[in-house]
């Protein structure tokens, strides 16, 4: 099966992003996350936010909110590793927080490397109490992305939508 | 050595600190900003996420950029997330302050040193990041000068205010995160309508 186009998921997803009124996108950069994060730069009335590290993403983004607006966390799964400690602030503070995770080291991984955080990404989240929608298949994007995007600002909760490789297709080596 | 007793740092940098948001890391820091505030609405307080001050009071920054936003971190804080002063930087945000008051250990759990005491600069760690305008201080006579490079300063600016060993300042803090959200958010949406 051929992986969907990045750039027309992207649209997808960055659109519904800017119609919930999203206007900042921070992020450490991964292939999965590339176009979302060049719209987010090109359009007027959304800015980005180059991360050293993912857990700050989740700072800014709570900041954000103190102020009434509303900001995303763009990651590649990894980073989710780096995570933990300042979601916190979803549990113990009930921060919206909606995270974009593209995955490694699932289905159809080479890197060695990248299995050991890959696998743990899941119970990493669900120890944090954040909530996983999980895209796998191109027709379940659209619905995945607006539940995403209102369990995280309607309903108050940390979420985490996550591309799979299965969605995304596996990096060749 | 610093001749700063910490208690008296922010009231002097801050007289009107009403025109000010303000996010202040875990420990000494935050009793020293919830005695400044008495835990006021325009302050968010934090006793865990270690490291998260200084990138949370950039996004309060970055979305609202007709306040002074300010991050108050000690030196432990500010070193775990120092990733962030290249973030501030990148960004170039020139409505941010971040204070540190550093007292080289970690007071909180033992008065462990730190890396301020040994061999980390961390004006010159600022300037590397990118952070236009950086200020040390380590004296009393030096209060007014600080002040003056909060407001005038081109920002993002960067305070670090080496400070003696006593203690912070002594306040007993509400440590309900959910509830000081609540709070803060509310009193920013009924200034900014008042606006």
């Amino acid at each position: 099966m051929q992986a969907p186009d990045r750039e027309t998921w992207s649209k997808l997803v960055f659109d519904k992003l800017v119609e919930a009124d999203v206007t900042l996108f921070s992020y450490v950069p991964d292939f999965g996350n590339t176009d979302i994060i060049k719209m987010a730069d090109e359009h007027n009335e959304t800015r980005t936010v180059l991360l050293t590290s993912e857990e700050e993403g989740v700072a800014v983004c709570a900041g954000v909110d103190l102020v009434g607006q509303r900001g995303v966390v763009c990651m590649q799964s990894s980073g989710v590793g780096n995570c933990p400690n300042y979601l916190s602030l979803v549990k113990g503070g009930r921060f919206p927080m909606l995270m974009i995770v593209t995955m490694r080291g699932d289905y159809g991984e080479e890197n060695h490397w990248q299995y050991p955080m890959g696998q743990a990404v899941i119970p990493i989240l669900e120890a944090m109490g954040v909530l996983i929608i999980e895209v796998d298949r191109e027709d379940e994007l659209e619905h995945a992305t607006e539940a995403a995007i209102s369990a995280a600002y309607t309903g108050g909760q940390g979420v985490a939508l996550v591309f799979t490789q299965k969605f995304l297709g596996a990096k060749a080596f | 050595m610093s001749t700063i007793n910490r208690r008296d740092l922010l009231p002097n940098l801050l007289p009107n600190p009403d025109d000010f948001l303000i996010v202040s890391g875990l420990a000494g820091a935050s009793k020293d900003t919830a005695g400044l505030t008495d835990d006021g609405a325009n302050l968010f307080t934090m006793a865990g996420a270690m490291g998260s001050t200084v990138s949370m009071g950039l996004g309060v920054a970055l979305a609202a950029p007709t306040q002074h936003v300010l991050s108050v971190a000690g030196d432990g804080e500010l070193m775990m997330g120092i990733g962030s002063l290249a973030t501030v930087a990148s960004m170039m945000p020139n409505n941010f302050t971040i204070i540190c008051i550093d007292n080289g250990m970690h007071a909180e759990t033992g008065g462990q040193l730190g890396h301020t005491s040994r061999r980390t600069n961390l004006a010159i760690m600022a300037e590397g990041a990118g952070i236009p305008s950086v200020l040390e201080i380590d004296s009393p006579n030096q209060f007014a000068e600080a002040a003056q490079f909060i407001t005038d300063a081109p920002g993002p600016r960067f305070l670090w205010a080496r400070v003696t060993v006593e203690p912070p300042t002594a306040y007993k803090r509400d440590f309900d995160l959910a509830a000081r959200r609540q709070i803060f958010r509310t009193a920013f949406q009924a200034k900014n309508q008042a606006d």
